[in-house]
Formats: C-alpha cells, structure tokens, sequence
C-alpha cells in the first residue's frame, strides 16, 4: 500500500490537536489509510463526513470519498469494498443507520471488517438530536463488535484498535464505535495524534487472504442456503465473536505497548470499584459525570464506584461478574430504553443483570433510565441514584426496579 | 486549583466563525501555559439557522479532573466571561430551539464580566439588559457587528480583539503573552497581534450594579410533564383568529402562546401607514403571518412573532412604506399602529429619523432590494 506523499507529511511527529470525537475517528482513519470511504449525511455523525472530506480536499487524506445517494446504499458499498479487500469506514445516526439495516445486517453475515462509527441519536419521531443508545443497540445481536467511546483520545485510539481486530482473521467481523452525539462528536478536546510510523507498526495491512473477492482467487459469496446449511453457518460467526475475547485483549496489549496509553482493561473501565459498596454501570460519556459524583461522594465518605462497559459486544460477562463480586448493590444506568422488557428496564440492565444469574455473588441491581434523548445527567441526578441504591441496601429489598430520572410528571 | 468558563453568543452562521475562532484560541492559549480546556457549540442551537442567536463555550481548567466537571454538558453552568458579538443580543438570547428568552448575562457569574462590540453607549446597552440582583462588569469594544457567512470570514480584527480584552478582564484565564502565541501558532498575522495588544491597552470596564439596567420580566414557560402532554406526537393547530386585537372590525390570526419572538430578528419593518396603498402583499407574503389587519385596512407587524426576515420589505411596491430599522433603536414589542394612531404627527417624525439614520449605514447582512447583490458586486471591482 503507498501512501500520498502530502499524507505521510502531515503525521510525521507526534502532535496534540484542539478535535471533536468525531475528527479524531476521521483522523485514525487517515492513520490507518483507509482505502473506501462512503457517506451521507445525518446528525451527528455527519461531522465525520465533513472532517473526512476536509483531510481529503488539504491533500492530508488519499482515499475513494462516495457519497452515496442514502444510508443503504453508503453500507452495500463498503460491504462490496471491504470484500475485495479495501480497508473500509463508515456510519450513520438514528435512523439513518436503520435504513442501511439490510446491508448492516448482511456485512456481518459475511463476515466483513468494515469499520463504521454511530454516532449516537435519538430515533425518530419525534425528530431529535440528542443522544440515545437504541440505535447502536439494534445491532447487538447480529455479529457487529459494539463500542461505547467515552473520550476523543479513545474515539482516534479504539478507531484504530478496531481495524486490527475486525481484519484479524481469526474475528473478520464488523466493527462500530459508538460516539454520543453532541458531547463527542461536536465537542473539541486535546486529542495526542500519533505519527505514521507508530500506527504502521500496530497495524498491518489487510490481508482478507483466501476470501479475496477478485478474478485472480475466484469465488462466490453470499449465497442462498437452506435449513441444512444454515446452522453451522450461524456457528461459525458465533465461535468468531467468541474467539474476539482474546483478539482484543492481545491486541489491546499491542496498542499500550505502542503508542504508551490505555486501560488495564480493553473491555470495561474500574472507576474505584474494588472497595465499593455500591457500584454505578454505564456507557460512553456518561462516564464523565459519573467519575464527578463518584469523587465527591469519595470525599463524603461514602463507598461508592463507577464501572464503564466498553464493549457492549462481545460483552466482558466474567469481568464484569468479578468487578462486582464484592458489592452490596450495583445501579445501572440506561441511555436507553426497551419497552416491555424485563421490569421494563434498559437494555444495559437486563444484559448486566442476565449475565449476574451465574455469578457468586448476587447483588441488588437497579436500572436507572436517564440522559434520553441527549438530557444531561447531572451530578446531583447521580446522587439521586445512589440514594435510591443505598435504600435498596438498607431495607434489603428493591422496592422498584426501574426508575426514570429527571422525568417532568 | 481553578476553572475558568467563557461563553460567545453570536448570531448563527454569520458570525459562526468569529465565534469558533474565539473559543478554539482560547484553548489554544491556556494550553501554552499548561491547562487543559475545551470548546464546543451549544448542541441545541445547530444546524444554525441564519441570524438566530447561539451559544459557543471555552472552559480551561488546571487538570484534567476539574475540566471533567465540565463535560458532556449541552452548554455551560456558569461562565466567568460573556462575550457578546452582536449588541442586539443585549435585549436576550433566543435558541431556535427555543429555552424562552434568556437574559443575556444569564450564565455570567456575580462580579464576571460581559464583553459586548458595539457603537453603543454604555448606558444605552444597560437599558437593554435585563436587571439582576448581583452586579457584573460591562466591557465594550468600539465596533460595529462582525457579519459574515457560512463559507467566508470577515477577517476583521474582531476575533483578536476580543481575545486582547479578554486577557485584560479576565486575567485568571490566560496571559496576553500566551495568547499573543496562540495567535502566531495559528499563522495569523503581525497587525492581528497589535490589535489584540491594542485591545487589551484600551479595555476598560463599567461596573454594573443590581438594579440597573432593563426591568422587564424575560418571557418564559412552563414544560409539560408525561403525564400531563398529550400522546402521540400531537401539536394542535391553532384557532382561524378573529377581530383585531379582540374588536369586532379587522383581522388578527391566533399564535402559539409560548412561541414568541424577540431578540431572534436584528432588524425589525418600520411601517409608514401614511402611503400604504393597502395592496395586502406584506400581510400574504409574511412567511410567519405576522401582520395583523387593523380596523382601517392597514397592517401592523406584530414584534411578537416578527423574525426580522424581511420579506415585507422586499415585496412592498411602496418606496419607503416598510423599511427594515436596526433592532437596536428599540426597547419594546409595542404595536407601531397603536402608537401612530395616538399620534400621527409624533409618530411621522420618529419613523422618518429612523428610516434617514438607516440609510446611512450599511447593512451587515440581508439586503435591502432586488439586483442589491449585483450592484454591490459590481462597485466591489472598482474598489
């Protein structure tokens, strides 16, 4: 792979840069030398469409640039790219990621890398920007890689952590990163943007190897089967996602050893767990407030911590059921909602709660559904939320299992 | 151990730039001397519509554990600094996402300052601003507003000079010097430098005590909660309307009761009821049906639900008839009709002041006829 010239130039020495979330995902995949790039607009994951389109137009970013005519289209492209071996990237928000929902569906199905970034929206109607986590949510079951980014630093980091699991050929599966819309793509941090010649070490080319698509290694795909062939073709892509534990982890000890930064964990993050009575559970940058209360409450005197679900697929079940081995009661936090579900609760919620069944310990769990449609949530909703959990502990009963924060009546 | 916020609130799109300019610098600048800091939008205010007043936010801190207090915030809390970038502004800001009307010194904490660029007196833009309990300081710098577009900046000082003011009020934020560095790093010129080095040698502060300054209630509203909304995704339509202002001769259409318009518009028709020729065209063509219908077949824009657009103006076959006037010669919503019905005489010779002043100055944006655009393009080329 060769690289423009005006490309290599601009990532030369290591550089701090004022970027939202989504500028640096757009960033990582100049690093990563992103061969396809497929777009179309949507709040507020367009702010990478326009980052990309900027690189590319400074000479800062040699790549095919599509900007296809609706979502669906912007996935069947990168689909049929990344087949014949292109390194791909894409993405959408809300609705706009369910349009493309065929195609999303299907490029797991064949086992394909492609990158893509959500940046998190509200679902239509009502019209809404802010952030909400059913639309990334949707694909949990399919075979797509699921990551809540809670910083810009980690949106450029995870961005190019995903291509080296989603091409390894043990995993080829998609790959999307979750990005709140509002709080990451459209506010700027001081990103640490590495060189070149770091990310050409982590991260190889891609190698699809015996499942090229091309005249010279001649194949089919994508064909149509029965019941006699579809089982085993679901089991293959469930051993995949399996076998990704491991991809992560030693790949995620890969990225530290690079670029000097990281989490004991690729999985979930510990925010002063271990001696915690009652443990907070969220995702993305609810982390940020949430470290805030978590602090304060510290300061008070109270045994309180946070836990961060990074990957939400595949999720971390044994991490997770030893993080909260030793608490008293555990509150997850929802920014998103499942109507009719188990106590009616978030999605979050009965999947921690589903995967706490097999653990030794049984902790009270409460969900909490707050942050909808791009609400703040605020310290002192946090506070609430631990005084709840607290009482739950005191009268050793859960009095009500889901509760909806900072709703007007 | 400290946390400085500042905020910029301009008029969407025109000024977009100016504001990220000022935010993205002053992060930029407080990184020189080892903070760390942040810029953003409020979210609620984008995709910014044309004129409609936004909000734009720097928070710096001295760790990265203070800054996070600050983060995953629509907008923020309290800021140290205002920086008001267009003096109309002054009279409250108005999201199209529509939060009411907010003072414009609503986030700035007791004793901060509120940096506003006008020709102005001092003592005209605290008549517009509304009263408070704890008093701040009023910084103003000489100047008319900065006006540009989504594709073009107007590269004219402003941003600098905003910056070299804001290090002489708000010292606890940034040093001239690091901000003179963050200019050069940008590749911004040696004469921006001096002008913020200038800027900061004249900025001077009027303190402003409680009490002073507008006494009206800003407009506000109460949301309904889930249980009292109506389901599925409803907006009742509104009445036909009736008889001008409750009467039983002339037209006036019913309006949402919380929508109401103020600071959204930066300039507002100024109607001379005396050559109407009452050919309907402004009261047909008003995209927000603004007009109402007086008793004696005139039309009299109500300031309520005017946006300031202009399209009045624009079709009126009269010369001089509707004129749009600068929002800045207003200090109220009243009714124009009502004021030249008490006197005709009175109101004549207001208007015509108004509407000579206006053509004097040039307009910051918009334009004031058909082909105005191929003129201006024109003369540019001899220039």
């Amino acid at each position: 792979m060769t690289i423009a010239p005006a490309q290599a130039a601009m990532y030369q020495e290591e550089r701090e840069e004022l970027i939202s979330g989504s500028e640096a995902i757009g960033i990582a995949c100049a690093l990563a030398d992103v061969d396809v790039i497929t777009a179309y607009p949507i709040r507020p994951y367009d702010t990478v469409m326009q980052y990309v389109s900027k690189l590319k137009a400074d000479g800062a970013f040699d790549c095919d640039f599509i900007v296809a005519e609706s979502e669906h289209s912007q996935f069947e492209i990168v689909k049929h790219a990344s087949a014949v071996g292109a390194r791909t990237f894409c993405g959408s928000s809300g609705v706009g990621w369910f349009y493309a929902f065929e195609a999303i569906a299907v490029t797991a199905g064949l086992r394909l890398p492609v990158v893509a970034m959500v940046g998190n929206r509200a679902l239509d109607d009502p019209g809404a920007f802010g952030v909400e986590h059913n639309d990334a949510l949707a694909v949990r079951d399919l075979g797509w890689m699921l990551y809540w980014v809670a910083t810009a630093q980690e949106a450029l980091d995870i961005a190019l952590l995903a291509y080296k699991v989603a091409e390894d050929p043990r995993v080829f599966l998609p790959f999307a990163l979750s990005c709140d819309g509002s709080f990451l793509t459209h506010s700027q941090a001081i990103v640490n943007v590495p060189t070149f010649e770091q990310v050409q070490k982590f991260l190889p080319n891609y190698d699809r190897g015996r499942l090229l698509l091309h005249p010279d290694n001649p194949i089919t795909i994508a064909p149509q089967v029965n019941e006699d062939w579809l089982m085993e073709i679901r089991r293959q892509s469930d051993e995949a996602m399996r076998r990704s534990t491991a991809v992560i982890k030693e790949h995620y000890e890969d990225f530290k050893r690079t670029f000097g930064r990281g989490d004991p964990s690729p999985f979930i993050e510990e925010y002063m767990v271990d001696d915690a009575e009652i443990v907070l559970v969220g995702m993305g940058t609810l982390a940020l407030p949430a470290r805030v209360a978590v602090r304060r409450l510290r300061e008070a005197g109270k045994k309180v911590g946070f836990l961060r679900v990074k990957f939400f697929r595949p999720f971390a079940t044994e991490e997770i059921q030893e993080a909260l081995s030793r608490c008293k009661a555990v509150a997850v936090i929802d920014r998103d909602y499942s109507y009719g579900s188990p106590a009616n609760g978030g999605v979050l919620f009965n999947e921690l709660r589903s995967a706490m069944y097999a653990a030794s310990n049984h902790p009270h769990i409460l969900n909490f559904i707050a942050g909808l449609g791009g609400r703040e949530v605020l310290v002192r909703d946090i506070n609430g939320i631990v005084d709840t959990t607290q009482q739950a502990i005191d009268i050793g009963k859960i009095e009500q299992e889901t509760t909806w924060v900072a709703v007007r009546e | 151990m400290s946390t400085v916020a500042v905020e910029v609130v301009y008029r969407g799109i025109f000024q977009k730039s100016l504001a990220r300019n000022i935010v993205r610098s002053i992060v930029f600048a407080a990184r020189k001397e080892g903070k760390i800091g942040t810029a953003f939008g409020r979210y609620g205010d984008s995709p910014e519509r044309n004129g409609i007043p936004a909000k734009q936010f720097a928070i710096v801190a001295d760790t990265a554990e203070e800054l996070e207090e600050n983060l995953a915030v629509y907008q923020a809390h309290e800021v140290d600094v205002t920086i008001n970038v267009d003096d109309t502004l002054c009279k409250g800001v108005e999201s199209w996402a529509w939060y009411g009307l907010e003072p414009i010194n609503k986030l700035t904490k007791p004793n901060g300052t509120l940096i506003v660029t006008s020709r102005q007196t001092a003592e005209s833009l605290i008549e517009d601003i509304h009263q408070r309990e704890e008093p701040f300081s009023l910084s103003i710098i000489p100047g008319v507003p900065s006006f540009s577009g989504l594709w073009v900046y107007k590269d004219d000082h402003t941003d600098v000079r905003i910056l070299g003011t804001l290090c002489k009020v708000c010292p606890q934020l940034v040093s001239l010097k690091s901000m003179v560095e963050a200019i050069k790093d940008q590749g911004w010129s040696d004469l921006k430098i001096t002008s913020a080095e200038k800027a900061y040698e004249r900025a001077t502060d009027r303190p402003v005590e409680p009490g002073e300054g507008s006494a009206s209630v800003p407009f506000s509203f109460e949301l309904p909660g889930w249980k009292t909304m109506e389901e599925g995704l409803v907006i009742r339509g509104q009445g036909a309307g009736g008889g001008f202002r409750g009467g039983e001769e002339g037209f006036q259409p019913d309006r949402n009761e919380v929508f109401k318009k103020w600071s959204t518009r930066s300039m507002r028709p100024v109607v001379n009821f005396e050559t109407c020729i009452k050919c309907t065209l402004c009261w047909l063509q008003c995209p927000d049906t603004c007009f109402d219908v007086t008793p004696d077949g005139l039309f009299d824009a109500n300031m309520e639900a005017c946006c300031g657009c202009g399209v009045c103006e624009a079709v009126c076959p009269v010369p001089e008839c509707v004129t749009m006037v600068n929002e800045a010669e207003f200090n109220d919503n009243n009714s124009q009709w009502e004021a030249w019905q008490l006197d005709k005489d009175g109101y004549k010779k207001w208007m015509t002041v108004l509407i000579e002043k206006e053509k004097l100055v040039e307009r910051t944006h918009g334009f004031h006829h058909v082909g105005q655009y191929a003129e201006e393009a024109a003369n540019a080329g001899d220039n």
